[in-house]
């Protein structure tokens, strides 16, 4: 039986290439045609920060299928190719060179891109940001051993980019505009633990301050701190957040609030179109509200499901948020989103980097943190999501088997 | 049946591997995952297909392995790759069991 429907994803990226296989994956036979503007077959982003960064991984090691396993799914990715428009009444998509590419269904994994620091000389060579292939293999470029590196922002990509470009014998300095790192996603004394763990590991972490201006003759050569105190350093990473790239869904007149609004199955406003990953602000049944999530494991998940929908296959989405970051010789994991918390466990010892924070609400874990201590946050997921009862004393008490609370 | 050209390691005790603790061994440069599921024991490669992780430190589950770093899935007996972000298997490996002596097949090293 042939079918001659094109289903056309827009981005390719992790959350478009996982639609596109999974439209193969659950049998899908008609053309699907996957529209990436970057040089790159889908990638993950990740090791951007972290190992590719370091140099210890190749540019091909970090995409998630090979050139020939897309092939062999004859999924038809087009690189370099950015679409301009999406025309619902036509059910066309419009490239940048003006092709039009006609769809029965469409998924819009934009993503995100990068906030740019609106700041004298944030433009001088020397400048990063850190969202694409492109930029790691940018700064590992401008890297040289011994030079000082201004990392602007104390949030995840900060932190792990003041991590790996110390390791690549960098002077990390890490400049944070708030009272404490990574204040948005993490609870204050996860913060301290970073502050002291950072620290610790040489790099020069300096909170509620930021940077007045680059300055430097064709190049950057320093930074003026607000007081005008000045910073020679030659690489400066920015890292201060992301958007949501909601435009081509916009001007369509898809549903906009904060991402593209979809349902719990991934679909937009129009019947015909899906969205997922950090684009998409969506219903978490679990949490009980909607969130845009900027995670690895949702524009998996989610892309996933977004693909099952355009087969009319709804099966609804609504994992617990996870999110990780490795850090020096930390592997941090983070399950839920700490808000409203009534008692606090750790398991584990915080002095020497290993051990699990959970937050309770009325004695189910609402979200935790663990350092590595991946095991015992993944039985802690499990707990959460069957909202199993549990004490704080028993999650704190090391003769407590996890497994067992799981259990009972 | 057996094969000429696979070769048996006495890797642990059937003491040291329980249904919730897995053990990491290894046979030369090889790092093997050893498990025990409905009391049988069952050997797979223990680095994941994904990135870089020993599975036995993941988390055990309804006959799976969950990988301790982004969450694939493996059956614990075939190796297979059940779930994302891993696309390829883990290799998996015979057991046999001779008095307490829990012994595994790899290929013999070719020197
Ligand atoms: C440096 C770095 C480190 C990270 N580390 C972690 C981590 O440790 N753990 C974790 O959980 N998450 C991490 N993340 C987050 C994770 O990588 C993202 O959540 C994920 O990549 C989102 O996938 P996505 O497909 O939704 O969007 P994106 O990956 O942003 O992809 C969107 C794609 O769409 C393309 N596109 C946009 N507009 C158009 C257009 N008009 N036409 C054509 N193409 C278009 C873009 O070029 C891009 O390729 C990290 C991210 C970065 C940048
Ligand atoms: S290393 Fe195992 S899932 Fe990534």
């Amino acid at each position: 039986m042939s079918d001659d429907r094109t289903f056309v994803i827009i981005g390719a990226s992790q959350a478009g290439g996982w639609v596109a296989q999974t439209l193969r994956n659950e049998g899908f036979e008609g053309n699907v045609i996957l529209l990436g503007e970057e040089p790159y077959l889908p990638y993950e982003r990740p090791p951007l920060s972290k190992a590719a960064l370091l140099g210890e991984v190749t540019v091909d090691s970090t995409y998630f299928w090979q050139a020939d396993a897309l092939e062999e799914a004859k999924i038809d990715v087009c690189l370099n190719t950015r679409v301009t428009a999406i025309d619902r009444d036509a059910k066309e998509v419009v490239t940048e060179n003006g092709d039009r590419i006609a769809y029965d269904k469409l998924a819009i994994t934009t993503g995100a891109r990068v906030r740019k620091l609106p700041i004298d000389g944030a433009d001088l060579p020397g400048v990063f940001y850190l969202r694409t292939m492109e930029d790691t293999l940018a700064i590992r470029d401008a890297v040289q051993e011994g030079a000082t590196a201004m990392i602007v922002g104390g949030g995840w990509i900060g932190l792990e980019c003041a991590a790996t470009l110390t390791k690549l014998g960098c002077k990390s300095i890490v400049v944070e505009a708030a009272d404490r790192l990574c204040g948005r996603a993490v609870t204050p004394e996860i913060s301290d633990w970073m502050l002291k763990f950072h620290t610790g590991n040489d790099v020069d972490v300096r909170l509620s301050t930021g940077i007045e201006k680059f300055e430097g003759n064709g190049k950057l050569e320093r930074a003026v701190l607000p007081g005008g105190d000045t910073i020679d350093c030659s690489i400066a990473v920015v890292g201060i957040g992301v958007i949501p790239n909601v435009e081509l869904a916009q001007e369509a007149g898809l549903k906009i609030d904060n991402g593209i609004v979809v349902d719990e199955c991934a679909r937009t406003s129009d019947p015909d179109i899906v969205a997922a990953g950090d684009v998409t602000n969506h219903p978490n049944d679990l949490l009980g509200r909607r969130i845009r999530l900027e995670s690895y494991e949702n524009a998996q998940n989610q892309g996933i499901v977004a693909g099952k929908a355009m087969l009319d296959n709804t099966e609804p989405y609504s994992d617990i948020p996870w999110f990780w970051s490795d850090q020096f010789d930390a592997n941090l994991q983070m399950i839920g989103l700490p808000q409203d918390w009534d008692e606090t466990a750790t398991r584990g010892d915080v002095e020497s980097n290993e051990f699990v924070t959970f937050y309770l609400k009325s004695g189910v874990i609402d979200s935790a943190i663990s350092v590595n201590n991946p095991r015992d946050l993944r039985v802690g997921k499990r707990l959460m999501q069957g909202q199993k009862q549990v004490t704080a004393a028993e999650l704190e008490d090391p003769e407590t088997k996890m497994q067992a609370l799981l259990k009972r | 049946m057996t094969d000429a050209n696979i070769e048996f390691h006495a890797v642990a005790t059937t003491a040291e591997v329980t249904e919730d603790e897995p053990k990491a061994v290894s046979i030369g440069r090889m790092d093997i995952g050893i498990y025990k599921l409905d009391g049988e024991f069952y050997a797979i490669d223990d680095i994941c297909t994904h990135a870089y992780a020993c599975m036995t430190d993941g988390y055990i589950d309804d006959g799976q392995i969950e990988c301790p770093l982004h969450g694939a899935c493996f059956d614990i007996k075939t190796g297979k790759a059940l779930t994302a972000p891993a696309t390829v298997d883990l290799r998996p490996y015979e057991v046999k069991v001779e008095g307490d002596q829990i012994m595994v097949g790899v290929p013999k090293a070719d020197d």
